[in-house]
């Protein structure tokens, strides 16, 4: 069959119909409350710090309160909000129907079930775009929210600040990309999410100290190299302290190699857990 | 039925499943025609197992599958033909019955309209119209069990896979359901039905496949079943005025086992080694004077039959 010949309409309608009925369920469960606190945790920080500041009416350090925010992101969000939140998301789009013994219903419908895997992470993808880009967005107005309206114009329309917004959502977006797609995988492979969350986590942490070549093959190095603000060494620890590495990259990707590097990882993790989910097989009673 | 090509049928051949070191079913070879095909065992004897592995949920260890002459590796063109109602009573959350059934529709590629016409039309063959917008989670047993019909039979399969589907129902949806299967099985369907409920099946079905531990004991027309069974002779019910009278002649036949007067007094049960010279007995005993009021196999019904090939292990009388 051609390329041409394929029956792409029905595919486009069998997604939409898998994200219209998995998406009720991502972002309206409450077994997912704590995926919107781990989100919007550092809005409640910011929006106290700056509550804090106008009630003492003391004057902020933009510059200081810009790095203050890059590493928040670096080290709390990306790292651990993010990063857990996309567990919560995405590993529950296979294994945790497996666990409530309803993902037959999938396989029992004349669905490819590589149709039924994109068709789940675009749900999961959307749902934790909508909840983690809001959170940036409202990360940075809460965090620059007690400045006077004039530097915040400047930023703005003079500065960096629409630029380092737009590179803030899009990083967001790219991590939610990345790890959704390895977090997808895992839930279709493994049957304890524990087991892969830490293989992950230790994976993601120890890049900086791998050999170039490794580290590309991580979520995190591309991740570091889009971010618009780097984390100064007061804050990611002085350059003799192996930790600093956590933060900085030695050696950051372009912003298109970062951004292609990225998407070609999901895709290549997607493909194979397609194949994976391909040979699935019911059984409840193994789990 | 043998003329049947085996792009109607659903043909196993040589078929093993083994879960890790537990054996699901081993060497399988089975030929159905459409029609109502119970699949009778006790629990453990793989009747799950062969349902899994004609709708693909589960691969063969071993050998091939193929259902109207689809493979289930092909899952995008076997549902269009096939419906499974699992015995999982489990749902996707949050949904009512209605969405349950719509959403599986649209998986389908339907559209709104086309999908909330089908739906609309399952449901309400099923006898839920009036809950259809309730949630699932409220559902009873029996509502839940129908929901799960609805949603197998809501894109008018060819073949219909019903895992233990009478269970929970209470009487009348019971026989409501049993009139519902025969009416899809005079509309050629395939209707492959598990049960451990004997009577049921006997009252339901045109061939069955008895398993037990794996393997498949027997298979086919369950009077043809019996007649194959040599060692057990054929128990015959005679309906007539003189039971005395006629146990005395037949009990001349070396081929008799045993004749017992029925406990109302007006029958005989006879065991058999040969059921057709005792026929032609009969016919000649009938010109003697004894009214005869009826002549009837008395043991080839699935308990029956399932108590001579499997013994002890039957499943619910």
């Amino acid at each position: 069959m051609s390329f041409h010949g394929l029956p792409w309409a029905l595919w486009r309608r069998q997604t939409v119909a898998v994200v219209r009925l998995e998406l009720k369920k991502t972002l309206f469960a409450r077994r997912g409350l704590w995926i919107y606190f781990l989100a919007f945790a550092p809005v409640l920080l910011y929006a106290a710090h700056s509550f804090s500041m106008i009630r003492t009416g003391r004057r902020g350090n933009f510059g200081e309160d810009t790095h203050i925010f890059a590493a928040v992101f670096q080290f709390f969000y990306l790292r651990l909000a993010i990063f857990f939140g996309c567990v919560g998301v995405f590993m529950n789009l296979f294994r945790g129907e497996v666990v409530d013994k309803s993902l037959h219903y999938y396989f029992l419908a004349p669905i490819r079930r590589e149709v039924l895997l994109v068709g789940k992470y675009l749900s999961g993808l959307l749902a934790a775009a909508v909840i983690f880009c809001s959170s940036t967005l409202i990360q940075l107005v809460a965090s620059y929210w007690y400045f006077d309206s004039n530097v915040i114009r400047d930023y703005l329309s003079h500065g960096n600040g629409l630029g380092h917004a737009a590179a803030y959502v899009g990083v967001t977006l790219l991590a939610c990309i990345g790890y959704g797609s390895i977090f997808l995988a895992a839930g279709v492979v493994f049957r304890n999410p524990l087991v892969p969350t830490l293989i992950v986590l230790v994976w993601e942490t120890i890049s900086g100290f791998l050999p170039p070549l490794l580290q590309k093959c991580s979520v995190i190095f591309y991740l570091k190299s889009l971010c618009p603000v780097s984390v100064p060494a007061s804050v990611a620890l002085d350059k003799g302290n192996p930790l600093a590495l956590i933060a900085v990259n030695v050696d950051p990707a372009s912003a298109v190699t970062a951004i292609l590097g990225l998407l070609i990882l999901s895709v290549a993790v997607l493909a194979l857990s397609s194949r994976r989910l391909r040979r699935m097989e019911i059984e409840y009673g193994a789990e | 039925m043998n003329d049947i090509t085996p792009d109607k049928r659903i043909v196993f051949e040589d078929v093993s499943k083994f879960y890790g070191e537990v054996l699901g079913v081993n060497r399988v070879n089975l030929s159905i025609p459409p029609g109502i095909t119970s699949l009778v065992g006790p629990n453990g004897s793989g009747k799950t197992t062969l349902m899994n592995l004609m709708t693909g949920l589960v691969e063969p260890t071993r050998g091939h599958i193929r259902v109207l002459g689809l493979s289930p590796r092909q899952p995008e063109q076997l549902f269009r033909h096939v419906g499974y109602c699992t015995q999982y009573d489990s749902f996707p959350r949050g949904l009512t019955g209605y969405e349950f059934v719509y959403s599986y529709l649209r998986l389908f590629g339907y559209g709104p309209a086309q999908a909330r016409g089908l739906a609309i039309q399952a449901i309400d063959r099923v006898s839920l119209g009036e809950a259809a917008d309730r949630p699932i989670a409220s559902y009873s047993k029996g509502m839940r069990q129908r929901i799960k019909l609805a949603q197998a039979i809501c894109h008018n399969p060819t073949i219909l896979v019903l895992d233990e589907p009478l269970n929970g129902l209470d009487p009348l949806i019971r026989a409501e359901t049993i009139a519902l299967f025969r009416a899809l099985a005079e509309q050629g369907l395939h209707l492959i039905i598990s049960s451990h409920v004997l009577h049921e099946v006997d009252v339901i079905s045109d061939q069955v496949v008895l398993l037990s531990n794996g393997y498949v004991v027997a298979e086919g027309e369950i009077r043809g079943v019996r007649d194959e069974i040599q060692e057990h002779p054929m128990q015959i019910l005679i309906r007539c005025n003189k039971p005395g009278v006629l146990a005395s002649q037949v009990f001349l036949q070396d081929y008799v086992v045993e004749a017992r007067v029925h406990h109302d007094g007006m029958g005989l049960l006879v065991k058999t080694r040969d059921a057709d010279r005792f026929y032609l007995l009969l016919n000649r005993i009938a010109q003697n004077g004894i009214d005869i009021e009826s002549v009837a196999p008395a043991d080839d019904d699935v308990l029956s039959v399932y108590e001579y090939l499997i013994g002890t292990e039957e499943p619910t009388k």
